[in-house]
This record gives C-alpha cells, structure tokens and sequence, in this order.
C-alpha cells in the first residue's frame, strides 16, 4: 500500500540547501539541486551519523558536515572508497508539491 | 554517432592510467581495445620488490582487475603481442592474427631489461627483473639454488639483490661503477648504504667488469668471470644493468625513435594519429623509468585523447627512495653540483645520518639523504616548485619542523614506527593499515590515501609522517604534487591563484558565473571549491558580491558551531575579553531558560554554551542581545589580552583597551582560515601573542608586531614583522597585514602558511617597507569592513531553514 505525503513545496527548500522534516521514522533530510530535483534521505550519515541535512549540496550529493563523506541523494549510497548508505525515501513533485513515501 | 576506435598496445601502469583518465574526463568518446603481451591485467610493477622479498602475493598487486575492463567496456586481449602496424589503413595485428582498426593508437610498450652482450647470457638462470615472470623464476630459484649474482647496483638491482637474499640466497651485486647507485647517490651516502647492506649479508663487487657466464652440462648457469680473471659461483644471475625503452614495434612501422619513441609535449608521435605514454617514450630527450612521471604524462595524453587539447607535459623532476626495509635513502633532483652551485652539507658518520642540499641561484636543485629522510618530500616539494629559499636557507639543513605536534606521540620519523603505532590521532590510523592499503590498493598520491584510509585526512598535522610512509613504501614512484601548479580541487584545472586573478580582472562577482568563465567541469562544484570561491568573490569585491550561504560550512550558515550531535554551540563577542556583570547576568538567564547543558570558558577568554538546538538559535540570539563571537568560522576569532598596564605592576602598555580597539576594527571579517590576534601589555606576554596570527607585544618605547605564528595543528612561534610607537600605527600595519593575508592565502591556510609559502621578507616589503601600498591595504581592509554587521541581529540571517517540518 503507498503512502505518499505531502510534505512540503518547492519553494520551502533553499535550491543546493535542504530541510529536516521530523516523523516516526526519525529525521528526514529533505534536498533541492540546482536543477529543482528534490531527494529525502534518512538524516544520518551511515559513518557516524552525522546530520546530512546540514552539509553542503553539489550536483546530487551531499557532504556530510561531520567528517566530509560524500553521500549520493539518490540513493543514499556513500561515494567510494567510502563505503554505506543512508536510508533513501522516495520523492515525486507534483506541480510544486513535494510528497515523500513513507512505508 | 559511431563511436571512435581506440587501440592501446601495451597493458602497463602508463598506459591504464591514460585510459582511467581518459575515461574520467570522456567515458563514451571511443571504443576501446587493448593488448597485453603478459597473462595478467594491469598491475602495480613497482610492487614486484615486495611481492621477491614474500611480503605480498601478485593477486595483492593487480591495480585493475578483469571486472574493470568489462565495467569500462574495454576489449582486452592478454598473451597478444602486437607484431605490426598498418598506419595507411590504420590497423593493428598481433602475433596470432587478431587484428584491430583504431583512429587513435596509444603506444605503452614500455621497456626491456637491458641484457649485457656477453657470451653465457642466454643460458638458463639468466633473467633480467621488470615483470611477474622474472618475478616468479627468482621465487623459484631461491627455493632450488644456492648462489645469487645480481648484476647493477642501481636501484632496481639492489631491491632484487635485497630479496633473494630475504628467500634465503647468498647474493652478490657486481657493480661496474666505484659506487652503489651512482646516479642518485654521491660517493659518501653510497658507502654508507653499503655498509647496511653488508650488514644484511649482502656482498658486493665493485668495478668488475663482467667477460662472460659459464654454464653446466644442463646449460644452466654455473659461475661469472670477470675481466681480471677472477670466478664466483652463480646458480641464478640477475641483470639489472638498464632498461631500454621498447621501440620495435614503433621502428617497424616507420615511426620515430631516438632512444624512445619521440613524442612531443601533447604525447604525439610523428604520426599524429598515434600518442605513446610511459618508459617507450622519449620526451625532450629523456626517457623515464619512474612511474611519477608516466602518471603525468597518462593526464595529459588523456586530455588530448579527450580532445580537450589543453595540457602540456614539460618534463619532471623525479625522486629516489630505495625500498628495502630498514634503509632509509631518498634522493631528488640534480645533487651532484658544479660550479654554479652551492652545497650545505651534513655528515654524522657515527650516527649514521647524512645529508646534501644542492642550491643554485638561492633555489633547491637537488638533495641527498641518507639516515634521516622525514624531509624528503618537503624537499623536494620546493625544487618541483622552484621556490626561492633565500630566507630560508641558514635552517633549511634543518628540516622543515613540518609535523604536527600531537597525536602520534611525538614520532616523526615513520621508518622507525612499528606498524601497530597510530599516525593518525583524529582518525585512529595505524602504520600497518597505510601500508596496506598502498600495497594492496595500489595508491600512488597522499589524496588516494586520504581517501581510502582517511589517514591526515582531518586535521593534517600527520600529513608529514603519511608522506615518508608514501614514500618509503612506494620508492621513486612518489612524487608529490608541485603546489604552484595543484589545480584548486577536483573540478577545475586552475590554481588558487589563476582564479582569484581571474575574479578580479574579470570583476567575476557570483559563483555561477565564475564557475562558467573558468570552465568549471562540475555544474555546481564540490563541498571543497564552493566556500573557496564564495570567500574569494567576497574578498575581491566588497559590497558587490552577494554571499552565498548555500556555499557556506554549516557553521557560518548557522552561525554557530556544529556539535557531534548537530546541537549547535554559541559564542557571544566580548572585546578584548572584557565582560560586564549585565552581559553575564544575560548569558546566565539564557543558559537556564534553554537549558545549557555545558558552558564553558574558551581558549580565547570568551564563554561558550553548547547544545543549543538549532530552530533556538535565533531567540538565543535575541535574549542574549549580544553579537557574534565568530568561533565557528573562517574569520576574526578573537584578540587575546592579558591585563596590561591598567592594573598589572608589570604592564608597560595598555594591551586590553588596544586589544578592544582591534577586535571593533577586524569585528565581522571573513578570512581564508579562522584567525587569531593576542595583545601582551609586556614582554612577559601572558597573552601569548607568540603563537598568534598576529600577536603585538607592548614595550616601554611602544609596541612590537610578530605575525604567522601558530598554536594548533602546527605550533610555530610568530616572526617578527616590525616596531612601531603608537596606537594607530598597530592599527594601521595589523591591518595591512591582515588584508594582504585575506587577499593573498589559499582558501583554509593559516597565516603560517601563507607566510611560509611566501616568506618573511616579501611580507616586510609589502606591509613595512612600502608606505603607500601599507595605505593602501589598509583602506581596502577598512572599505571591506565598512557597514558590516553582526549576523545575530534581528532578520540578517534567512532562519526560516532552522525550523524542521514536523509530519
């Protein structure tokens, strides 16, 4: 059964930036690129959990502010030679609505 | 489209690179083939020593397994050599008929032992060192026979001699020449190499010339004889004489050799359709046998290849170091003098340390170390840049005092650690996993082994240590990059200074539009060149450029200190250190209100509430009515003071109130790292000012300047910048020299290394001798500063991001 949310528009994310949104699952780390495309990873990197939402967005990564690991939104997967992966959340825009799945 | 058609002949280390490269910059621009004349996909040759020595097995040095190839799409033909090729119709074929068409051929054919031409040299037991199958009927010798000749006390001759007798031979080196490798040691470092190798039980002959081998009925090798008549037994004899580049191929099909294929600074050939890369090669007349340099010519064959046509290779300045355990040797560059030159020169015959430095015209040309080699890449290092070391030369013999002080107990020399010791305190590195992971990953540069062990990844004050485990692990194969020409980071081809003259000739004022003028490779750069460029924009046009906080460290976004649990700490401004009982009293009714676990007194005399939670930051702010102390960011920290002549029986000056006055005048100012100011009132100096960005220290007769010093990572004590006699003469150079460091340093260097980089002197020259151009930093400084204002003032930061979305 989906269970997709809104959870937030567009513009409520600062473009290269991100927001937290609090939920039963823990924090969701919410994130805009430059080319408007938005990615939700659990707020935790996998090396020592470190708050993802607070690091600095580049293509369709995120740098970790904790120790600089390089983590991919699309799938939360670390950027070798590191190696792990954040929980990644499925994301659709509609019409400038943002909705996340949560299961 | 249809794809293009690369054909690379040759499997090695020069060739591959060029291809990863290549496939970096344009994965889909060819179709690529590729043929290797041995079994195995690419591995790592100067491991071969170890792999002798049984340190590692081959499977533990193959950079590029068969996975790669398929992953990248590359046909790969092992156990095919390339016999011919067609450049009318543009067609290679190989000894069994395969046959492939290319509109690019990259030639990496590499080179050939040099075998003497003596009578006995094709015998059985008579094998030259360069790949796994010399490799392997040395391992297998050693197990059956007894009496090992190796002939050449060069590098590669010495490592083969080293591990042959590791598996248990008795060794001989022959040497033709008075000394042990005469090319990258002089007589005296040589000797004393030699006495530790006899100390190993290797045993040597020097300036014997070789008549010829003698064999046994099975027509395997039995004894040399030498020209004066003299005989050893032999059961195994390694050549180890030269390499020659391998050009037959090349030759047949027409195409220019002279001692190497002869190719151009774009790794052309005469025949434009084909490159060639690596020990084949001839370039400007030199032929290298060390893999640095094949790395740097792999880039700039790539970069034709990719067809982006704007790299050059010049040539390189290569470094030795043997790598035979417990030795310590490093050689670079030209050590051997002559008239032009000057020597300094270290001899500790007891001790066992010796060292030469070869200067000409105030610039590092060569060095020679033995015993003592932690210097090495800091050497070597300033001849790759060509740096003048005028300033520097009465201590240079002394080293570069490089290493940090903390954090690996003290050690700074990494031969002498044994593997289980930690290099790297922030990250809990030990020596045993660097060297694995080199050996076993096949990392050539300090970044692979940043990245991969995150060893001086951190705080870098082991980087030093991290370079000598690099290098005696590696050998000749490590070379550090030479810091004038290091591109700023992974996304652009610039230096640091080509893109902080290009913002300013070209009035560049947004990242965007940077990135486009010096094309960028990533849309929008990295966590590593965003910040950078935001601080250069910011710096080179004052109230122009609008910040961008998206290219900011959480820190300066939030405005406060990111703590491990992503609560935040805040540090109010308190100039001078002086405080008020209502500014306590605040700081009180705000540590209970939202209830601060921890306050705390810093390093820098300010008080420091952690745990704050970042959606409470901006009413922390506002209860607080005070403005930010900037301890999270790349700015003015504080201005230390000690009390000074107001009230202490000693102070001669009133170091607090000048201290004061500084913190107001630098208040709001981003610089390249965080930076820190002291003001003494005496030169008992209870501020110290001496391990400051700048630290003034008040005398009787007025006041005395000393910048670049440093308490952290690197403690180095301030140099002496000049004297002054009043006030806003402290103002004015502190200033100047503050706006020349903001201008001038690399984003995330502290004055000490910018002055370090620059020297002393120049410092002196711009902010002291020249009054006008004093004046004139001065005033950009104070333009810059002009209408700043604290950050934690009611609506100056966008807060709405602080707030989290609850679901």
């Amino acid at each position: 059964m989906s269970n997709w949310k809104q959870v937030a528009t567009l513009e409520d994310i600062p473009s290269l930036g991100s927001r937290v949104i609090k939920s039963a699952q823990g924090d969701i780390a919410l994130f805009r690129t430059a080319e408007n495309e938005v990615f939700a990873l659990l707020d935790k990197c996998p090396h020592k959990g470190g708050h993802l939402s607070q690091g600095i967005v580049f293509g369709k990564k995120v740098a970790c502010p904790m120790h600089n690991w390089h983590i991919q939104l699309e799938d939360g997967n670390a950027v070798a030679p590191d190696v792990g992966c954040a929980r990644n959340f499925p994301v659709k825009l509609e019409g400038g609505a943002v909705y996340i799945e949560l299961t | 489209m249809q794809k293009m058609k690369l054909v690379m002949v040759g499997n090695g280390m020069a060739g591959v690179r060029t291809l990863e490269e290549l496939i970096k910059l344009e994965p889909d621009l060819y179709d690529i083939t590729v043929f290797g004349s041995e079994p195995y996909p690419n591995y790592n040759r100067i491991m071969l020593s170890p792999v002798l020595a049984g340190e590692q097995g081959i499977q533990d040095i193959i950079l590029n397994d068969l996975d790669w190839y398929k992953e990248n799409n590359i046909t790969l033909h092992l156990n095919k050599k390339v016999v011919k090729i067609d450049r009318k119709n543009k067609i290679v074929y190989a000894e069994d008929g395969t046959e492939a068409e290319y509109d690019r051929l990259l030639l990496a054919t590499g080179s050939n032992p040099f075998m003497l031409p003596i009578p006995g040299n094709d015998l059985k037991g008579v094998i030259g060192y360069r790949d796994i199958q010399d490799t392997n009927a040395m391992i297998e010798a050693a197990a059956k026979y007894k009496h090992a000749v190796v002939i050449g006390g060069g590098l590669l001759g010495l490592e083969a001699a080293n591990g042959l007798a590791l598996r248990g031979m008795d060794v001989t080196v022959v040497h033709i020449m008075p000394w042990l490798m005469e090319r990258q040691l002089d007589q005296s470092s040589a000797r004393m190499l030699q006495k530790s190798l006899e100390d190993k039980g290797l045993k040597f002959l020097l300036e014997k010339q070789t008549q010829e081998l003698a064999g046994d009925a099975d027509g395997r090798v039995k004894a040399i004889r030498f020209k004066d008549g003299t005989e050893i037994p032999a059961d195994l004899l390694v050549m180890a004489v030269g390499i020659r580049p391998n050009t037959a191929l090349a030759e047949s099909a027409g195409i220019h050799c002279n001692r190497g294929i002869v190719v151009n600074d774009t790794m052309q050939t005469y025949d434009p359709s084909i490159y060639a890369v690596g020990e084949c090669v001839s370039h400007r007349g030199t032929a290298y046998g060390l893999v640095a340099p094949l790395f740097d010519m792999a880039k700039v064959c790539a970069n034709h290849l990719a067809r982006m046509g704007i790299a050059r290779y010049q040539g390189s300045v290569t470094s030795t170091k043997l790598k035979v355990t417990g030795i310590d040797l490093f050689s670079a560059g030209d050590f051997s003098g002559g008239d032009a030159t000057d020597e300094i020169l270290m001899h500790d015959a007891a001790g066992g340390v010796y060292k030469k430095l070869v200067l000409k015209d105030d610039k590092l040309v060569g060095a020679v170390m033995y015993g003592d080699t932690k210097d090495g890449a800091w050497y070597f290092q300033l001849i790759r840049d060509g740096k003048n070391v005028a300033d520097i030369r009465d201590h240079l013999m002394f080293g570069q005092s490089h290493l940090g002080n903390s954090g690996h107990q003290g050690q700074d020399l990494a031969a002498a650690m044994p593997d289980t010791m930690e290099v790297c305190g922030c990250n809990g590195v030990c020596k045993g996993t660097i060297v694995k992971s080199i050996k076993e990953k096949g990392l050539f540069t300090l970044e692979d082994v940043r990245k991969h062990t995150k060893a001086s990844a951190s705080c870098g004050s082991c980087t030093g240590l991290v370079e000598q485990i690099l290098a005696s692990t590696l050998g000749g194969a490590y070379a550090p990059q030479a810091t004038t020409v290091k591109p700023m980071c992974g996304c652009t081809e610039h230096t640091h200074e080509e893109v902080r003259r290009t913002i300013r000739m070209e009035k560049l004022l947004s990242i965007p539009q940077a990135m486009k003028f010096l094309n960028w490779s990533t849309p929008n750069g990295c966590a590593s060149c965003r910040p950078a460029l935001n601080y250069y924009l910011l710096c080179a046009w004052p109230h122009e450029v609008q910040d961008d906080p998206q290219s900011r460290f959480i820190n300066e976004r939030a405005h406060g200190n990111i703590q491990k649990d992503g609560t935040f700490s805040v540090v109010p401004r308190m100039h001078g250190g002086i405080t008020t009982p209502d500014q306590l009293r605040r700081i009180a009714d705000v540590a209970d209100k939202y209830k601060v676990p921890t306050v705390k007194v810093t390093g820098g005399q300010r008080i420091d509430l952690f745990g704050i939670k970042k959606e409470d930051l901006p009413s922390v702010w506002a209860d607080l009515g005070m403005s930010s102390g900037y301890a999270y960011g790349k700015a003015l920290r504080t201005v230390k003071t000690c009390v000074g002549s107001e009230w202490c029986r000693f102070g001669v000056q009133d170091s607090t109130q000048m201290g004061i006055d500084l913190e107001y005048a630098l208040d709001h100012m981003w610089t390249p790292h965080k930076f820190k100011l002291a003001v003494s009132g005496c030169p008992r100096n209870c501020a110290e000012a001496a391990i400051k960005d700048v630290g003034i220290i008040g005398v009787e007769s007025g006041w005395e300047i000393y910048v670049a010093g440093n308490g952290g990572i690197k403690t180095e004590v301030a140099q002496f910048l000049v004297k002054v006699k009043t006030k806003q003469e402290v103002m004015e150079y502190t200033l100047a020299f503050t706006q020349l460091y903001r201008e001038e340093a690399r984003y995330l260097d502290r004055t000490v290394h910018y002055v370090e980089r620059v020297g002393i002197d120049y410092v002196k020259q711009q902010v002291v001798e020249d009054a006008d151009n004093r004046k004139a930093l001065y005033e950009r400084l104070l333009y810059a500063l002009k209408d700043a204002k604290n950050p934690w003032a009611k609506d100056s930061v966008n807060t709405r991001e602080f707030e989290a979305i609850t679901l």
